[in-house]
């Protein structure tokens, strides 16, 4: 088959990209042909910034070289403009008169930097900033003169203007509103900003706009329409850009202020289409590499005839590529009559961030001195997250201060975009670092295109790389490593420890070499349960791997006191045990006494020293409400007293409960039982939810009423209470056996599968199995309270404090 | 400086933390491992958190609350958590344990 001829005009970011998609799809189907202007090969306009400021040469910023054309059988014209377009005979010409035909005629013509129309802009030491050949006017300019002005106090007039600084210029910025990027920043921002950038040496002329450059054949100075003037060797106008539409207006293309396109970036003419800044759709022209690039790639489909979806317009974000200096900006950021803000304002540290929003969605934010969560802002704005059941202020708070200063990449999910420029998510990132033993920022950059562009998400690609490696560049990540002290994933090391007949805590640590030769607080609780999972009969717990409340078998509250809830089975009580608590409650003065959500009290307030005796007056067993272990059964009153009740729910409560107090779980356990559908136990949000019916019960698992509300799964229906207890002694071992230390049931089944579990469950050898090996482990438990209040050992080294006697003087 | 007897090293359970009051301060002290001994101040630089309760891992320990880790030698929070909490000289003497102030 004849292959199509494709024309590109335009070698610049936009139109180079969508062929770069076009070959992904189809690399064989076109003879392309592109023209560009400039004499270069498709460079990285974004990185002129840093061209400018010194970080990067010009050498370094081609994205694609010559080789990338020739590979790709591109016949490429540089430094030759398309002045004509034949629509009827399908053929454009150039300047330099060629001719050549086309199928397939695609427009990225970019735009033009925007030169105000003032007396003098023609003279010598006027430049714009948008190509490489700008940049090098003022990089000569820097060698042979001092006084640089930049008329624009824009993202790109700040950029040039800090680049003229690195280059030893003094800088004046002169801005015709009051505040400095207003399109991208508040009022506020802005301040700071000026504030920040005076502190780096420029210096701002605000509300004043230009009247005439002067000077004889070079630049001297401005006058300004107030009447003040200021010395001037140099002048960077950076005052906006135009589409560059000139070639489609002549030629009878739709225009506007961009040429018009459709969700397809289809032209008004038959073959024709455009792409990129000369673009405007929906009547926006986009200005920032993201949105162009998906543009690129849907035209790219359009072009090979995939079906494809829609363009329909990007929201955008703002960095400025500034150092020292981290502003972000996104949506519709300014307060409006039918939207919300949250504001944080750190004087000291500089940090302002602001996020508003309108209908429970983020609507648009501005970040100041700490950018971090910007990118999961633009995705909750792009996602349109509904932020309703969400704590407004924790959207800002994950990352300030604490345990969240951490880089906000790692806190991001998987289907999260680290990439603006280019789209790229973070798993994307991890998988290919993963897959292809990736090693660098460079190496993620051609692999994946994350930080091909405005280099701004470098700092997150490489959180991404040092986190998904661990330190010594090992996967940790997707294989989901027990913590960052080992690359060993929870199945191999109780592989290991199986094999190698592991007994101890720090044995595991040692023989399967641990980067931290005492663990960390994430693998020592880890361990110790895996080992006491599969050694029930011999494992001693070890109190030092043991978070607090494990240990102390009591709650820590936030004074370091603690609570103490007694068990009280199917939250059912009588006389004597009400005596008791309120005797205890007396007794040591206990601040509070609570009826939890567990149906049951709770004592809150309670001194470490004291819960030895606490619990020796109560004499009840413990309710296990810090445990990683079964919490309550809930339950409903059942048929004992409910005109509605099909089964004794509370009887069958207590029983759950009597069996499965005091097991070891991955996580904490809750169950509760209800003894109609009306389930007023809720059933429906229990690890083990049992459901009483006509003539038998519904075992729902997998609920969780919690931090991620999930409905349980309907395991299966059985007809006696026996059968509910032998279901849910099988199913408490699987879980016991398979989950990742601290995975409630509710995770561990979306991991693992609902059908898996039953497979499991309904197989009568391996039920048999599981039941027998949960018995052994539940013979060996015994209630800590009684345990702690015979032994004075225990309460000696755990419980007591210490006492200061004499003092010496030295 | 005063010198304040505070336990015996034999009664301080290894990698278990201890608290004491001394004068106004409330100090954790800390058997490590290596039969080290450190003292620092009872209250996590983050929100005050009984440090003595915590997990200990060499010669670090992580607070009960908030899990930041603090260096139980400098008192200073690991990153990527900034603070740290007084750190007090500890003394040993005929296997008696002395906290100096
Ligand atoms: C006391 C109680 C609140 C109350 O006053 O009613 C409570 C108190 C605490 N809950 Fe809870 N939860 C209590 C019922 C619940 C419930 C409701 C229920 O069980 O019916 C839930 C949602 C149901 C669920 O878990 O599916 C609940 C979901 C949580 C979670 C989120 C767990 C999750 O996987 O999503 C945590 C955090 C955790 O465990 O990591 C938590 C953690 C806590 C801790 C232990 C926080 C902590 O680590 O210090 C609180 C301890 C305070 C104390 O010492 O008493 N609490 N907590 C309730 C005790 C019930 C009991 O008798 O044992
Ligand atoms: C200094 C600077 C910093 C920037 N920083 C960022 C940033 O941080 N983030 C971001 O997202 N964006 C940034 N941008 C904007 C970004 O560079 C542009 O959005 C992007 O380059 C537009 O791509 P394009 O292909 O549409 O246009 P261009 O890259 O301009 O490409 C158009 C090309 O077509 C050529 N051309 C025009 N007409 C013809 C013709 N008739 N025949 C042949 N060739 C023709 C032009 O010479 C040009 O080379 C920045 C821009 C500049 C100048
Ligand atoms: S909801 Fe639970 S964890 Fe949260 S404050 Fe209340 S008791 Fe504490
Ligand atoms: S109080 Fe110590 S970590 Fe929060």
């Amino acid at each position: 088959m004849k292959k199509k001829k494709l024309v590109l005009v335009g070698n610049g970011m936009a139109g180079v990209r969508c062929i770069e998609e076009i070959l992904k799809i189809d690399s064989d189907g076109f003879e392309i042909t592109i023209f560009g202007r400039e004499p270069y090969p498709n460079y990285n306009r974004i990185l002129l910034s840093t061209v400018l400021q010194g970080d990067t040469s010009i050498d370094d910023i081609t994205i694609n070289e010559l080789e990338w054309y020739e590979q790709h059988n591109i016949q490429l014209y540089t430094g030759e403009t398309v002045v004509e377009i034949d629509k009827e005979r399908k053929q454009v010409y150039t300047d330099k008169d060629r001719q050549i035909e086309y199928d397939e005629l695609i427009l990225a013509t970019g735009s033009l930097p925007f030169m105000l129309p003032l007396p003098g802009a023609d003279k010598e030491g006027v430049t714009a900033f948008r190509d490489i050949q700008d940049c090098q006017t003022m990089i000569e300019s820097a060698q042979q003169y001092r006084k640089a002005v930049v008329i624009g106090g824009g993202l790109l007039g700040l950029e040039a203007a800090r680049g003229l600084l690195n280059l030893g210029m003094e800088v004046d910025v002169v801005h015709i509103c009051e505040h400095l990027m207003e399109r991208q920043l508040d009022p506020t921002a802005s301040k700071m900003l000026q504030k920040e950038l005076e502190a780096q040496g420029m210096n701002f002329l605000l509300n004043k706009q230009t009247e005439e450059i002067f000077g004889s054949r070079r630049v001297e100075g401005l006058l300004f329409k107030d009447g003040s003037k200021i010395e001037a060797d140099l002048v960077v106008m950076a005052v906006g850009i135009r589409p560059n539409v000139q070639l489609a207006k002549n030629n009878g293309i739709q225009v506007n202020r961009g040429i018009v396109v459709n969700d397809y970036m289809q032209t008004d003419c038959p073959n024709i289409y455009a792409v990129g800044e000369c673009a405007e759709h929906r009547e926006i022209v986009y200005g920032l590499v993201a949105p162009l690039y998906e543009q690129g790639k849907i035209l790219a489909e359009k072009v090979c005839g995939v079906e494809s979806k829609k363009y329909e317009g990007s929201v955008v974000s703002t960095q400025l590529k500034v150092s020292g200096v981290d502003v972000f900006s996104a949506g519709d950021f300014l307060d409006n009559h039918d939207t919300n803000s949250i504001k944080v304002y750190d004087d000291f540290e500089g940090i302002y961030k602001k996020v508003v929003f309108r209908d429970d969605k983020v609507a648009g934010a501005v970040l100041f001195g700490d950018i971090g969560e910007g990118p999961k802002l633009l995705n909750m704005i792009n996602d349109r997250t509904d932020i309703s059941n969400l704590s407004k202020v924790a959207i800002l708070q994950d990352h300030s201060g604490g345990e969240s200063s951490k880089s906000a990449a790692l806190e991001m999910v998987n289907s999260e975009v680290i990439c603006g420029c280019n789209g790229v998510t973070k798993g994307e990132i991890c998988g290919a670092i993963v897959e292809n033993g990736l090693t660098t920022v460079d190496q993620v950059k051609d692999n994946t295109n994350a930080s091909r562009s405005c280099g701004g998400c470098k700092p997150l690609v490489q959180d991404l790389l040092e986190y998904t490696l661990g330190d010594e560049f090992d996967q940790s990540e997707i294989k989901e490593a027990v913590c960052g002290c080992t690359t060993l994933s929870r199945e191999e090391v109780i592989e290991e420890i199986k094999s190698k007949n592991l007994k101890f805590v720090k044995e595991i640590m040692n023989v399967l070499g641990w980067k931290n030769e005492e663990g960390c607080s994430k693998c020592r609780p880890a361990l110790n349960y895996y080992l006491g999972m599969l050694y029930p009969s011999d494992y001693e717990d070890e109190q030092e791997s043991r978070f607090v409340n494990d240990r102390l078998h009591a709650n820590i509250q936030k004074d370091g006191t603690y609570s103490v809830v007694p068990r009280m089975y199917g939250g059912v009580t009588n006389v004597t045990d009400l005596r008791k608590i309120a005797d205890v409650a007396e007794k040591y003065d206990v601040p509070m006494i609570k009826l939890t959500g567990g149906q049951r009290i709770d004592l809150l307030g309670i001194k470490k020293e004291d819960l030895p005796k606490v619990w020796a007056d109560l004499d009840m067993p413990s309710g296990y409400a810090y445990g990683k272990a079964l919490r309550t059964v809930k339950t409903c009153v059942g048929s004992q007293f409910c005109r509605f009740g099909t089964q004794d729910s509370t009887q069958l409560g207590i029983d759950l409960e009597k069996k499965f107090e005091r097991l070891n779980t991955p996580h904490k356990v809750k169950m509760s039982v209800s003894a109609c559908p009306r389930n007023c136990a809720e059933s429906g949000i229990k690890d083990v939810g049992i459901v009483g019916v006509d003539g038998g019960f519904e075992i729902y698992v997998g609920g969780n009423g919690g931090t991620h509300l999930r409905a349980g799964d309907l395991l299966c229906t059985v007809k006696k209470e026996k059968e509910v207890i032998e279901t849910t002694a099988a199913f408490l071992q699987y879980y016991r056996e398979t989950a990742t230390y601290l995975e409630r049931t509710s995770k561990w089944i979306e991991r693992i599968g609902l059908e898996n579990i039953r497979e499991v469950l309904f197989d009568e050898e391996n039920k048999k199995q599981l039941v027998a090996r949960i018995e052994e482990a539940l013979a060996h438990t015994k209630d800590p309270w009684e345990e702690i209040v015979k032994n004075q050992e225990i309460q000696e080294k755990l419980f007591r404090n210490l006492e200061t006697q004499t003092s010496v003087r030295a | 400086m005063e010198r304040i007897y505070v336990a015996n090293v034999n009664n301080l359970p290894e990698k278990l933390g201890k608290s004491v009051k001394v004068r106004n301060y409330d100090i954790a002290l800390f058997k490590l491992s290596t039969g080290v001994i450190h003292a620092i101040e009872n209250s996590c630089p983050h929100k005050g958190g009984v440090l003595s309760q915590g997990i200990i891992s060499g010669k670090h320990v992580y607070c009960p609350m908030h899990n930041w880790k603090i260096c139980t030698e400098e008192g200073k929070a690991q990153k990527p958590d900034e603070g740290c909490v007084k750190t007090f000289e500890v003394e040993i003497k005929d296997e008696k344990v002395y906290v100096c102030l």
